[in-house]
């Protein structure tokens, strides 16, 4: 204390200490007007925009656990005896890699806690993705201005999918093995170019002794490194474009309603994150993942029984799996279209949800900008795809693990395959029609109570003996919320003839595009909102029937 | 010798005689007993194979036929052994239920071990087969553990899994789980491949391989293995991993974001 009253006395106008750092820091970096501007930048409050939360943070979590691990692990697959601590392996060869490994999981100080953090957030960093990106997508958050920022992430969750996959496969394991060498498999089965690619990638004949060095590079530095770019690019268009909000009272187009960033959500973000870490990190303490040393080394001689790949990759293995075992041979070269076709499945179910966003925009041709989220049941037809897509996926995955299904509830593995055939043409057709009959059902439900109120369960008892139940009417903010959704009406293309009896020429997306927008929004599609002149006319007379 | 002989009158020298006579059959007995039980052991063998095949009668017959020779709902027994008795008979997978699925499964056996052994010497007397393993053959002694882990993972994994938690087949048969299962029922089944499973004999995986084999699965599988880490989950590599990663990783994870959005700052109202 005294130091500083003698110091602002010597020294008149000259500013403390931290004042000084801060300046010197302003004007060279300019930190001072950006955080000005962005300090009271207002965040919405919704368990579910914390769902991108729990991916960043798993993310760094990754990120963080990655380093620690690259210190120890040796990519490398050059053959060693084993001598560690682990016994059933002592003295078998193996890479330095899988070496490497077990001396992280048994002899370094923390190493496996801190592997298995590593691969369980990797498991939830991708689940999360997966989660973030259904509900930005059943609430209609892609839509103008985000659909750039949907395909960033998009791609961060195409991205983490390899990312994981080449990080499973460098403890050079049997699983993990069996996995690059499925892998092998689907590239060699494109046409023309599958072996080049496979020589090129492995240098030579599968597994060679490159694939750990050089999926090593690429999935400590190539992947994370345009991931990384990638969460920024989508953290700064989330800042810019403003954080989505559901619909409410005083909550418009044009504003946000939540909590400024500083100082509520940097707390909440900052203990959110700390959750997130205890977690991932309670789970890593408790359960085990990928136990390599039961496993064993790979050898492309052995293989075990459950081979899968982590989760993530499951839709590809199931693909596979419930592909009839097809191929032609003509003029001497074969064509695999047991591994081939789902492979070009693969990128097809990817690719159907990254587009979406673009067919609806098109369907709808609507240019405004969207800010308010939609409720699910408001889009029928979305949601019913959506729900489509997940059916597929999921159809996919049990296909991926229909070994283990048939094990553990006693069916035959040729039963579950054929059940998983079935559903994956059956499965979405059945799964589009049950949603949006259940979408429609839901905004009947709105709708009725917009003009009737809620059920309030008491019956009461008229004069003349007819019973009735009590609706009690809707406060004023529910029936915004019921009613602030924009209905769109299907696109006409016109009359087919113009003035002069000619016929008028259509183009054929035109015809497409109607033919589109009537199935998303004509009369079976959507239950036409309330009105005004509707609910007035009600509310208006007394007794409702 | 006439001290003895001017007693050889005495009243009591029958007895002495007869004294000598049974110490000289009790040692004569002693001293030739082995062989005597050898003998003795060989009429227990028939007897046990007359008590054999009255319980073959009852339990087996049926589908094997009268004299083990197969039929239409059973496979032949001459020359299966009495391994492959022991084998199936004490894991309860014999005698199997007329209307089972695609494979017998293991159930709570009903037989003594006596029984089983008259069964098995029953069956042996059929036709020559891999004999019961003894102790020193599946035991713990002398066995490499690591060279067992690299025959398991070449020979038994692609069925059994990497630490034999079992494994679908095809059409509803499965590899069973090996948790649990005495060493001496792996080394039967190795040595006579029940159901699906091929047979190992000792020209494919010496005795020693077996003993490795069995050791392994002790190590990675059994009562002590040493498990680090945590929660196996199964042992069953991905499947499970991902399930509990989704519903206990990020399950959890939502729930702690609805918690923490529920509890929001209240903006004071100025």
């Amino acid at each position: 204390m005294s130091t500083t009253a003698s110091n602002t006395s010597r020294s008149r106008g000259k500013a403390p200490g931290g004042e000084r750092v801060a300046d010197w820091a302003d004007g060279r970096l300019g930190i001072y007007t950006l955080a000005k501007s962005n300090m009271r930048k207002i965040f919405p409050d919704h368990w579910s925009f914390m769902l991108g939360e729990v991916c960043l943070y798993s993310f760094i979590i990754i990120i963080l656990t990655g380093v620690y691990l690259t210190l120890f692990f040796h990519p490398s697959m050059n053959e060693v005896e084993y001598h560690g601590s682990y016994v059933p392996l002592q003295g078998q060869l193996m890479s330095e890699a899988f070496n490497s490994t077990l001396h992280i999981s048994f002899d370094v100080r923390g190493g496996l806690l801190i592997r298995q953090i590593h691969h369980w957030a990797a498991v939830v960093f991708i689940a999360g993705m997966f989660v973030h990106m259904m509900r930005v997508f059943f609430t209609g958050a892609f839509r103008k201005p985000r659909e750039v920022n949907w395909l960033f992430g998009f791609l961060l969750f195409v991205l983490g999918m390899f990312t994981g996959f080449t990080g499973y496969s460098l403890p050079d394991d049997l699983l993990s093995g069996t996995g690059v060498r499925f892998m092998e498999g689907a590239i060699l089965s494109v046409p023309i170019v599958g072996t080049y690619i496979s020589f090129f990638l492995f240098g030579g004949e599968f597994p060679g002794g490159d694939f750990v060095a050089r999926f090593y590079s690429i999935h400590i530095l190539l992947l994370p490194g345009i991931m990384l770019g990638l969460v920024v690019g989508h953290l700064i268009l989330v800042f810019y474009h403003k954080h989505t909000q559901f619909a409410g009272p005083g909550k418009t187009n044009n504003n946000v309603v939540g909590m400024p960033l500083l100082p509520v959500y940097m707390a909440k973000a900052g203990g959110f994150f700390f959750l997130v870490f205890g977690v991932i990190a309670f789970v890593a303490a408790i359960a085990q993942i990928n136990p390599i040393w039961a496993i064993g080394p790979y050898r492309p001689d052995q293989v075990s029984t459950g081979a899968q790949p982590d989760w993530y990759m499951g839709m590809a293995e199931g693909l596979i799996r419930a592909m009839p075992g097809w191929e032609i041979n003509l003029w001497g070269h074969t064509l695999v279209l047991g591994v081939f076709i789902p492979l070009v499945l693969f990128g097809v179910i990817l690719v159907a949800i990254a587009a979406y966003p673009f067919i609806e925009a098109w369907v709808t041709g609507d240019k405004r900008e969207h800010h308010i989220l939609d409720r699910p049941r408001n889009a029928p037809t979305r949601t019913a795809f959506g729900v489509a897509w997940l059916t597929v996926y999921f159809v996919m995955l049990i296909g991926g693990g229909n070994d283990i299904f048939a094990t553990h509830f006693h069916l035959s593995i040729n039963a579950v395959t054929w059940f998983v055939r079935i559903s994956y043409f059956v499965g979405p057709v059945i799964a589009f029609i049950v949603t949006k009959r259940i979408c429609l059902g839901l905004q009947r439900r709105d709708k009725d109570k917009v003009l009737h109120g809620r059920e309030t369960g008491t019956i009461k008892r008229l004069p003349h003996g007819e019973f009735i139940e009590v609706h009690e009417p809707l406060s004023q903010e529910q029936l915004h919320t019921l009613t602030a959704h924009d209905q769109y009406k299907p696109l006409e293309l016109g009359p087919a003839v113009d003035e002069n009896g000619v016929e008028r020429k259509v183009r054929a997306t035109q015809k497409v595009r109607a033919k589109l927008s009537e199935a998303y929004f004509g009369e079976e599609s959507q239950i036409t909102k309330p009105s005004v002149e509707e609910y007035k006319e009600i509310t208006s007379g007394h007794g409702h029937h | 010798m006439k001290k003895l002989s001017a007693r050889r009158r005495h009243p009591l020298a029958a007895l002495v005689v007869l004294l000598l006579a049974l110490a000289c059959t009790g040692g004569l007995y002693a001293a030739f007993a082995p062989a005597e039980k050898a003998q003795a052991d060989d009429t227990a063998q028939s007897l046990a194979i007359d008590e054999g095949k009255k319980l073959y009668t009852v339990g087996c017959a049926s589908c094997h036929g009268t004299g083990g020779q197969g039929g239409s709902d059973g496979p032949s027994l001459v020359g299966v052994g009495a391994a492959a008795v022991d084998f199936q008979v004490s894991t309860g997978r014999m005698p199997a239920a007329t209307s089972q699925g695609a494979q017998v499964p293991k159930k709570k056996n009903i037989y003594t071990q006596a029984q089983i052994d008259q069964l098995a010497a029953y069956i042996a007397s059929l036709g020559a087969g891999p004999a019961v393993p003894t102790k020193e053959q599946y035991g713990p002694e002398g066995a490499d553990i690591a060279k067992g882990g690299e025959l398991f993972r070449t020979n038994c994994a692609q069925c059994h899994n990497f630490t034999g938690k079992g494994g679908a087949l095809t059409k509803g048969k499965f590899a069973p789980s090996l948790t649990d299962v005495e060493p001496k029922h792996i080394y039967e089944a190795m040595q006579t491949g029940p159901q699906n499973m091929p047979s190992f004999p000792d020209t494919t995986l010496s005795e020693q391989n077996k003993k490795d084999i069995i050791a392994y699965l002790n190590a990675v599988n059994g009562d002590e293995t040493e498990n680090p880490g945590g929660l196996e989950l199964g042992g069953l590599g991905p499947v499970s991993e991902g399930l509990f990663g989704w519903i206990f990783g990020l399950g959890t994870l939502i729930a702690v974001a609805v918690w923490v959005a529920a509890r929001t700052a209240k903006a004071k109202k100025s």
